[in-house]
C-alpha cells in the first residue's frame, strides 16, 4: 500500500462537502451477467453526494483504474466507491490506486455486489439488482462519513531471534547471517545439532555428522551470528520490528531487542512405551535403530544377521494419536536398505499399513528395496502384529494366512512428536498450536512460514515431522520471509485500528480479555485501558463491547456505521 | 551490483519468489511462457485441506 506519508497536505484535511465518485464493475458477466449493472449505476446518480458515476467492464484493470484516477482529478472527487467484487482481494488496489491519486486512501469505500448479489441470487437478476442499488446507497453513505488516516510507522530493529539450533534453525541463522542481519540462535541443549545428531546417514549418501559438523562450524565462525547453547528463552514482549526478548545463559541471563522471531525447535520420536513388546531384548525404536547403525551397535542389539521387522505406524494413526508422521517410511525404507547391504543374507520385512513415500526419489527408493529382496507385507491395524520372545506374529492381509517369524530385531517405527515445552512457548509468544501439539502456521499453503502473528515465523519439524532436508529449505525459506520485513526502512500498518478515549474510558476491563491480539493493557495510574497501535489489527471487537463507546474503530466509527444502516 | 531479479516462471513457485523479492526492496522481472500467470495453481478450484479457492 502507497504510504500516507508526504502526500499533498490538502488531502489530508478533514473535506466539509463530499464528492463522491461511484465506479460499478461489471466483472465481465460475472457480475453484470445476473444484475443490471447499468441501471446500478444510474440509480447512484440519484444518491447524496454522488457527483459521478462510472459502469467499468473491470474496474480492477489497467483502465479502469486509470478512470477512477482520472476521475479524481479531474471531478476533484474527495471520496470513492467501488461496487464490485471482495474487498478480502481488491480493496488494497482500490485504495492505494486513490492514493496515487492523491486521494487519502481511507476515504475510499467499496460494496461487495459480486458475493453478495449476483452469486447469492443467481437467477433473480430484478432481486438482485434491487439489492445492489441498496448496498451502493449504504457505501454512499458510508463513504460521505469517512475520515482521512495517516498510516502507522515504526522503527524496526535488524535483529532476528531464532530458538532451536536443529538443522532449521540452523539452515534460518546462516540464511539470514547472509544477507547481512544480525541474529541471536537460542539451543536448549549443550550441543547444535538437534535430531540430526542422533542419526547415520543422509538420504544423501552423506553421514549427518559430517554435514552438521560443516554446517554447525559455518554458523559459529560468522560475526553476526551470537550462538547461545544450554540456553533458554525466558521472556518475550514488545510487537513486530521492535521485542524485547530475554534468554537464561551458562553465563548468565541476556536481554536483547529484535524484529523478528523464529520458532525451529523441532520434534522428538516416540518412545514407544507398552506397545510391541518395547523394553524387551531384540526390540528398539527406529530412532534407536539409527543410533546402532551409525555406532556400528547392531550386534551388541541383538540382531546376528538373520531377521529384522521393522513395524510401521508403531504409536500412531490410532484413536490416541491420529496423524501421519510421514517420514517414518522413507526413514524405515532407508534403515532397511543400509541392513540390507550390509547383511545381503539377511532377511529384512517392513510391515506397513500404507506406505508414505512422497516425492520421485523416494517412490523409486521403495522399489530398489523392494528389487534388493525387502519384503513388504500390509498388516491390520484392527489385528496388529504381536511381539513376543524373539518373534513376530501377524495376519498376513493379502494372502490371509498367520505368519510367525523368528526374529532378532524388531525395529518399531515411531513418529514424531511435538516437543514438551511447546505448549509454554507458544503462550509465551501467544501463536497457536494444533490438536497434536504442532506449531500451527498462519495458513496452510499461502503462509506456512508464517504465525498468524506478525513477526513471528516457524520452520522445521516443530511445525510437522520433516526430514532434514526439508526442515532446511524451511529454515532458508523462513530468512526470505523475515527479510521481507526488515529489509524495509520502517515498518508501515494500515491506520484501521481502534482507540480508547481516555476522558470517557472508566476502565472496566471489558474489553480487555476480548481482544485477541493481545493489543490492550490497563494502564493502573490512568486507571484506562489502552491500545498498542501496532499489535491492534483493527477487528473492532473492543469497540462493539465497550459499555462507554470509549473504544473506537477508525472507519468503523458509530456514527459512519449507523450512517450506513440508515441508509437500508 | 544491479537490484534487478529475473524470476522464470509464473507459477505459485515463481509467484510467491516476486512478491518476497519485491517487499524486500529489489526489482523483479517475472516472466511467464503463457498469456496468464498462476501455472497449475491457477487451474485448480478448491485446494486440499483448507478449501480455498486456488484463484
Amino acid at each position: 500500500m502507497m504510504s500516507t506519508k508526504g502526500m499533498k497536505k490538502e488531502s489530508m484535511k478533514l473535506v466539509e462537502e463530499p464528492r463522491i465518485g461511484v465506479f460499478v464493475c461489471d466483472c465481465g458477466s460475472n457480475i453484470a451477467g445476473h444484475l443490471d449493472c447499468a441501471d446500478v449505476a444510474e440509480y447512484a446518480k440519484t444518491l447524496p453526494h454522488v457527483v459521478y458515476v462510472k459502469e467499468n467492464l473491470y474496474t480492477c484493470s489497467e483502465s479502469g483504474i486509470v478512470e477512477i484516477k482520472n476521475a479524481i482529478t479531474q471531478e476533484n472527487l474527495n471520496r470513492v466507491l467501488v461496487a464490485s467484487c471482495s474487498p478480502r482481494t481488491h480493496h488494497p488496489l482500490f485504495s492505494s490506486s486513490c492514493a496515487e491519486a492523491g486521494l487519502n486512501p481511507y476515504l475510499f469505500e467499496m460494496v461487495n455486489i459480486r458475493d453478495q448479489c449476483s452469486w447469492v441470487h443467481m437467477g433473480k437478476r430484478e432481486d438482485a439488482t434491487q439489492k445492489a442499488k441498496h448496498l451502493v446507497k449504504m457505501g454512499v453513505a458510508k463513504a460521505a462519513g469517512l475520515e482521512p488516516r495517516e498510516e502507522i510507522e515504526s522503527s524496526l530493529i535488524r535483529k532476528i531471534m531464532v530458538v532451536g539450533g536443529g538443522i532449521a534453525g540452523l539452515s534460518a541463522a546462516q540464511a539470514l547471517s547472509d544477507m547481512d542481519l544480525d541474529v541471536i540462535l537460542v539451543e536448549k541443549t549443550d550441543h547444535f545439532g538437534g535430531l540430526l545428531q542422533s542419526l547415520g546417514t543422509l538420504e544423501t549418501g552423506e553421514t549427518a555428522e559430517d554435514f552438521l559438523g560443516r554446517v554447525v562450524a559455518d554458523v559459529q565462525r560468522r560475526s553476526n551470528v551470537t550462538a547461545y547453547t544450554g540456553a533458554q528463552v525466558k521472556s518475550t514482549g514488545g510487537y513486530i520490528g521492535n521485542y524485547e526478548v530475554t534468554i537464561d545463559t551458562p553465563e548468565g541471563e541476556v536481554t536483547d531487542k529484535v524484529g523478528a522471531m523464529v520458532v525451529a525447535t523441532g520434534a522428538v520420536p516416540l518412545i514407544p512405551e507398552g506397545i510391541f513388546g518395547y523394553g524387551n531384548k531384540g526390540v528398539v525404536s527406529l530412532m534407536e535403530l539409527e543410533q546402532h547403525l551409525k555406532n556400528d551397535t547392531l550386534e551388541k542389539a541383538g540382531f546376528s544377521g538373520q531377521r529384522m521387522v521393522f513395524i510401521q505406524c508403531a504409536g500412531t494413526r490410532n484413536a490416541k494419536r491420529e496423524y501421519c508422521s510421514r517420514i517414518c517410511c522413507m526413514t524405515a525404507v532407508k534403515n532397511a536398505m543400509t541392513v540390507k547391504k550390509k547383511y545381503p543374507l539377511a532377511d529384512v520385512r517392513v510391515l506397513y499399513r500404507d506406505m508414505q513415500m512422497y516425492g520421485a526419489q523416494k517412490e523409486q527408493m521403495l522399489w530398489d528395496a523392494r528389487g534388493m529382496g525387502i519384503r513388504f507385507d500390509v498388516y491390520d491395524p484392527e489385528n496388529p502384529p504381536n511381539v513376543e520372545a524373539g518373534k513376530v506374529s501377524y495376519f498376513r492381509t493379502v494372502t490371509g494366512d498367520d505368519v510367525s517369524l523368528e526374529t532378532d530385531l524388531t525395529v518399531l517405527s515411531t513418529p514424531l512428536t511435538a516437543r514438551q515445552g511447546t505448549g509454554e512457548l507458544a503462550n509465551m509468544l501467544r501463536v497457536p498450536t494444533d490438536q497434536n501439539g504442532f506449531f500451527l502456521e498462519a495458513h496452510a499453503k499461502l503462509r506456512p512460514l508464517d504465525f498468524a502473528a506478525d513477526g513471528i515465523f516457524v520452520a522445521g519439524a516443530g511445525r510437522y515431522p520433516a526430514t532434514a532436508t526439508e526442515s532446511r529449505t524451511q529454515g532458508i525459506g523462513v530468512a526470505s520471509r523475515v527479510a521481507a520485513i526488515l529489509f524495509k526502512d520502517k515498518l508501515v500498518k494500515s491506520a484501521i485500528v481502534a482507540g480508547i478515549d481516555p476522558a470517557s474510558c472508566v476502565g472496566c476491563l471489558s474489553c480487555l480479555p476480548m481482544c485477541p491480539y493481545e493489543a490492550i493493557t490497563y494502564n493502573k495510574d490512568a486507571r484506562v485501558c489502552q491500545i498498542n497501535e501496532i499489535l491492534c489489527k483493527g477487528c473492532g471487537n473492543c469497540a462493539a463491547t465497550c459499555p462507554s463507546h470509549s473504544a473506537l474503530l477508525a472507519g468503523f466509527k458509530p456514527e459512519q456505521l449507523l450512517a450506513q444502516i440508515g441508509a437500508a | 551490483m544491479t537490484d534487478n531479479i529475473l524470476v522464470l516462471g509464473g507459477g505459485i513457485a515463481g509467484i510467491q519468489s516476486s512478491l518476497d523479492l519485491a517487499e524486500m526492496g529489489f526489482k523483479v522481472h517475472l516472466v511467464e511462457k503463457l498469456p496468464s500467470i498462476g501455472g497449475k495453481m491457477a487451474q485448480l478450484d478448491k485446494t486440499f485441506p483448507t478449501n480455498d479457492c486456488a484463484i
